[in-house]
Order: structure tokens, then sequence, then C-alpha cells
């Protein structure tokens, strides 16, 4: 059955000016690019180089690892695997154990967190979706010198700012208001966990916001559009186009701020109080990993008080490697079974 | 000069999903050649088996043949001799955001290391004109970015920029879809230039079009290749049905 044609094939007048030439001379471009040669060789050097860089950080990581277990041997024999969850820590009878620094440690990290990336993501989406165009470079070049303050300097701020503010103002006004919780209970000297926090809070804050910021910047703006043209408003837009887009980028933002929380020593340890203990109250003195290896190692005297802070070590290096392990599964459980970005 | 491509049991997967099926067809050197069918057949897909851009989404998977003139492409050569050797234009203008419109057109020459300025500078202006941009932007070339152009400026840019390198194949993902009737024209005519000295392959939802600059015109249908011949055949004697209902407008 013949079709009737939905389209007519009849040749345009472009059809009849182009017969058939003599071939081409080859051009100069296609000269030069049929001599260059498949880049096999370049690309398979550069990608064992990449891999070389790759492998560097698992040698550097075992390395760590296995120079802290050898330094560690006289404390891991005589106290096991259960110097993490021994409270004592007494350095005249030689007894050690590590929990009070591992709860320091945590408590201080995970409360600053919670202070500071509200604030960060608050900063970050007020520098990239809100703040007027002249304000953005000054506001964000401000937040990245707060990360480059040392952290002795931070010490000495809330040594003479924050630790009277939690002595004489914060402090009671917790007590009035929250104290039924029993998390602000005892004495109050304005030094312990809580002001270690906020000063943990304050540090990370800027790493968090720039880094969250670089990373809701590089959402493409056809994100945006596409959710405001449905009718969104500015917050709806904010969380479907941008936040959704770059939550896991978030995730390695905060990650980031923890990392540092974790490790920080210096200020921590002019604001905490140093005492191994373990309180409930966010008022009491506590201790963290890094602070108590920095404030005994040089006057670690005997071979079993020198190897326990080692294992302090350790302990910091497996506190920091199961947080972060942690959050990945969070993330992962929380992405499981979404689309993906499309490649 | 182009080469022709022999394209035998090709298929292609997205993950679990089976894209192409079983694509076996000829396309022959120095012609256009139309690739047609319903959105979601899998037209860009085939296209981006044949300069081994498929490979380059990590759930995708290819298997067959695919052979430019003597060569097979996945077997004989590495991805990035093919690439350079065929020119592709994207379904979407994909420019260089942080690049001048005059970089953008030659970031392919410019990128191996190409570096004569007079030829360059005449590249770009063959190309802008090829691809008829060249009078609305010859004023602004250094100055403005390629992501300020509109997009189907953006689209005549990325067909430049395919065009700056003097491809032997140059595969073009619906090139005219975002263009105006006198741009389209001019890109048709382009075309119509070209497929004399390289191999032209277009996919197109505009049967006019394809009637227009292509000797040859294959219609996809759920991925696979239905039917392949002469676009006269094709249009005024297909010989399967399903062709005949989609080229009459009774499809689905
Ligand atoms: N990146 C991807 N990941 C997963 N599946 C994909 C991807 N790209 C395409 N597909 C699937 O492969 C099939 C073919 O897609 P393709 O883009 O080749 O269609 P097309 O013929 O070019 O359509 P259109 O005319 O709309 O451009 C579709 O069903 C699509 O769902
Ligand atoms: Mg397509």
């Amino acid at each position: 059955m013949p079709v009737k044609p939905a389209v007519s094939v009849v040749a345009s007048p472009a059809a009849e000016k182009t017969t058939p030439s003599s071939p081409a001379p080859v051009s100069p471009v296609r000269e030069f690019l049929n001599t260059r040669g498949s880049g096999r060789l370049a690309d398979t050097s550069f990608a064992a180089l990449m891999l070389a860089c790759a492998c560097s950080i698992f040698v550097i990581v075992l390395f760590i690892f296995w120079i802290l277990i050898q330094n560690s041997h006289l404390s891991l024999a005589a106290f096991g695997w259960k110097f993490f969850t021994r409270e004592a820590w007494d350095p005249v009878s030689g007894d050690f154990g590590a929990l009070p620094f591992i709860y320091g440690t945590l408590a201080t990290s995970l409360l600053a967190l919670a202070m500071a990336v509200p604030l960060a993501l608050g900063v970050a989406i007020f520098l990239t979706e809100l703040c007027p165009r002249p304000l953005r470079a000054p506001i964000s070049f401000l937040t990245e010198l707060l990360a480059a303050i040392p952290s002795v300097v931070y010490g000495l701020w809330a040594v003479f700012v924050l630790v009277p503010i939690m002595r004489d103002t914060l402090g009671p006004f917790l007590v009035k208001t929250l104290g039924w919780t029993g998390f602000f209970e005892g004495a109050n000297f304005g030094v312990g966990l809580l002001t270690a926090s906020i000063i943990l809070a304050i540090m990370i804050l800027p790493i968090i916001s720039s880094l969250t910021r670089d990373i809701m910047t590089a959402v493409p703006h056809s994100q945006r559009e596409a959710v405001l043209a449905l009718g969104a408003t500015r917050w709806e837009m904010i969380r479907i186009g941008v936040l959704r887009n770059s939550r896991i980028g978030i995730v390695g933002a905060v990650m980031l701020g923890l990392g540092r929380a974790l490790g920080e020593t210096m200020a921590v340890t002019m604001v905490i109080g140093n005492h191994p203990e373990i309180h409930k109250s966010l008022f009491a003195p506590g201790y963290t990993l890094a602070s108590v290896i920095a404030n005994e190692f040089a006057e670690a005297t005997g071979d079993l008080y020198y190897s326990a802070l080692i294992e302090i070590g350790l302990a910091l290096f497996l506190v920091t490697i199961v947080v972060n392990a942690v959050a990945r599964l969070m993330v992962w459980a929380v992405t499981r079974g979404a689309p993906s970005r499309a490649s | 000069m182009g080469v022709g491509i022999q394209v035998e049991d090709l298929n292609a997967w997205y993950g679990s999903t089976h894209t192409l099926q079983d694509i076996n067809l000829h396309i022959p050197a120095n012609h256009a050649t139309a690739l047609i069918g319903p959105s979601g057949c899998g037209k860009s897909t085939f296209v981006r088996c044949l300069n081994r851009m498929h490979e380059t989404n990590p759930i995708a998977r290819a298997t067959g043949v695919v052979k430019m003139g003597e060569i097979d492409i996945y077997r004989e050569a590495s991805p990035v001799e093919i690439r350079r050797r065929v020119g592709m234009v994207f379904q979407r203008p994909n420019p260089f955001p942080t690049m001048s419109i005059y970089d953008n057109v030659i970031s392919g020459l410019k990128l191996n290391g190409f570096r004569n300025r007079r030829i360059l500078d005449e590249t770009v202006e063959r190309s802008l004109k090829q691809a008829a941009l060249w009078e609305e932007v010859k004023d602004d070339l250094k100055k403005k970015s390629g992501a300020s152009l509109s997009g189907g400026q953006q689209q005549r840019m990325c067909i430049a920029r395919a065009l700056a390198v003097d491809p032997e194949v140059l595969l073009m993902d619906e090139p005219a879809s975002a263009l105006d009737p006198v741009s389209t024209s001019k890109i048709e005519d382009l075309i119509f230039q070209l497929k004399t000295q390289y191999t032209i392959v277009i996919v197109t939802h505009n049967m006019q079009q394809a009637a227009r600059v292509a000797e040859n015109t294959g219609f996809f249908l759920n991925g696979k290749l239905v039917e392949f011949d002469s676009t006269h055949k094709i249009f005024t004697n297909p010989r399967d049905k399903r062709t005949e209902d989609y080229i009459t407008g009774r499809f689905g």
C-alpha cells in the first residue's frame, strides 16, 4: 500500500549547489591533530601517579596506626582492650583508662557540632541566597579570617571573655531555665565541658560555613530557577533547589568540622578544667584525649605512663575513624534508594 | 575526508536496562545520515556509542562492533583518538562557562597544544561563520563568557566548537531543536556543505529536516533499529508498518 508521504522529499536549492567536489586538502588543524599520539601512555602514567597519591594516604594511615600500637604495647599488655572502657587515670599507682577522655572528647565535639551546624548553615544560606551583593565579599572574607586565627588565641579569648560570661551570666541563666534537665548542676566556675564546647563551636563555625557556602554556590542556577518557576517561596527554593542538591557535600563539610573539633587541643585545654571525670553536668570540668596528651606527655614518668598516653592517641585515632564511619553510614541510609545526581 | 561507520550487533545498557538491542547498520562516508524516532527510543544513546561517550557514564555498558573506516573503535583505538576524529554536538548545549566565546570555540585545539595564533584566529572565524553565529558575536569574542549567550546561540557555539577541530565524523544530537528557522536553515545549509567532506550523523525530531539534509534515514523504536534505508524510501514507501505509522503521524 503506497503511503502518503508526510513530508515532501524534494531536493532543496541548497542541494544543487553542492555537487561533490574533489577531495579537499587536509587542513592544518586536522594535520596537526592527526600527529598527536593516543595519549595512552600519558593517561596510564597519570592514572598510576594518582593511584600512588591515593595509596600514600593508606600507607600513612597504616604507618601511624602501627607506630601507635607499637609504642603503646606496654599499656596494651597491662590493660588489654579494656583500656578504652576503664575510668581510672592514676599515674602514681600506674592505673590507666581512657573512658573519661573519650567521653570528654565526644561530648564537647558533638555539643559543638550541635551548636555550630545550624549557625553555619544559616551563615552559608545567608551568604549565597540572601545577602546583598556588596556585602557578600566582606562577610565571606571575615568568615575565612576566623578560620585562620590560631587556636591558642581562641583559647586566650575564651579565658578572658567566655569564662567570666559563663560564670556570671550564661551559667546562672541556664541553671534557672534548664536546671531541671540535670545538665546544669553543681558548682559553676566558668570552666568545663560547656565552655569548651562553645569555644569549639566558634572555632569550627567558619570551616563548616565557608565550605558549605562553596558547595551551595556550585549548585547550578537553573536548579533554583526550576524550583522557583513551580511557585516555590524563597525558603522552599533553598530547601529543594539548594540544600537538597548539596546535602552530601554539606555532610562532608560537617565531618571536616567534627574532625577539627575532635583533635582540637590548645583552646580546649585552656577552658575545660582538665579533670578526668565523667559527669552529667556540663558545668563539670572534663578532659579530652588531645588535651591529656598535650598536658602530660612532657612530664610522663615511667614507661607505662608514657605508653598509656600513646594509647590515648590510639583511642583518638579510633574515635575519629568510628565517628566518620557512623556519619558515612548515616548518609548512606538517608540517600539509599534515592536517585543520585545524573552523571 | 570522512570515513564510513559500520555498526554490528551493538547493544547498550544503562545499569540493567537494555537500551539498545542488536543494532546493525552502515553509515556511508561523506553522506548525512538522519536518525528519527520517538523520545526515549535510544537515539542519543546510539550516537554516544559511536564515539565511545556512552562508556563515560559509570552505569553504562556496550557490546558489539563499531568500525570507523577500518578501525574497530572499541578494540583497536583509544577513546581519546576516536573522539579527536569525531566531533560531537550534544542535545543540550554545554558551553564552558569560565571561557570566553573565542576560547570555547578553540578549546579542542588548545587542549591538544595547538598554538599557531593566525590559524587559531582563522579557525574561530571559519567555525563561527559555518555555525551561523559569527555576525552576532564577532565584537565580543574575547569579552563574553560562553554561558552568557542565549540558548540557541550557545548551541551554535557548541557546533562551532565541534567544527573547529575539523573532524572526520560529525555527530549532531538534535542540533537545531533550540534554533529559530533562520539559524536552522543555516545549520542545514552547513550540513549540506560539510557532507561532501565529512560523515554526518544527525538526530532530529523534525522529519522535514531529515528529508532535506540526509541521504539515509534510520528509524528507532524502543531501542531497536526498525528500518534503515534511503531517506526517500523511508518517507515515501517504508517497508515496516511501524515506520509508516510514525512518519504519517499515526503513531501511538
Ligand atoms: N544517563 C542515563 N541513565 C539511565 N538511563 C538513561 C540515561 N540516558 C538515557 N537513559 C534511558 O535510555 C533510553 C534512551 O534514551 P536516549 O537519551 O538515548 O533517548 P533519545 O532517543 O535520545 O530520546 P530524545 O529524543 O528524547 O532525546 C531512555 O529510556 C532513557 O530512560
Ligand atoms: Mg536524545
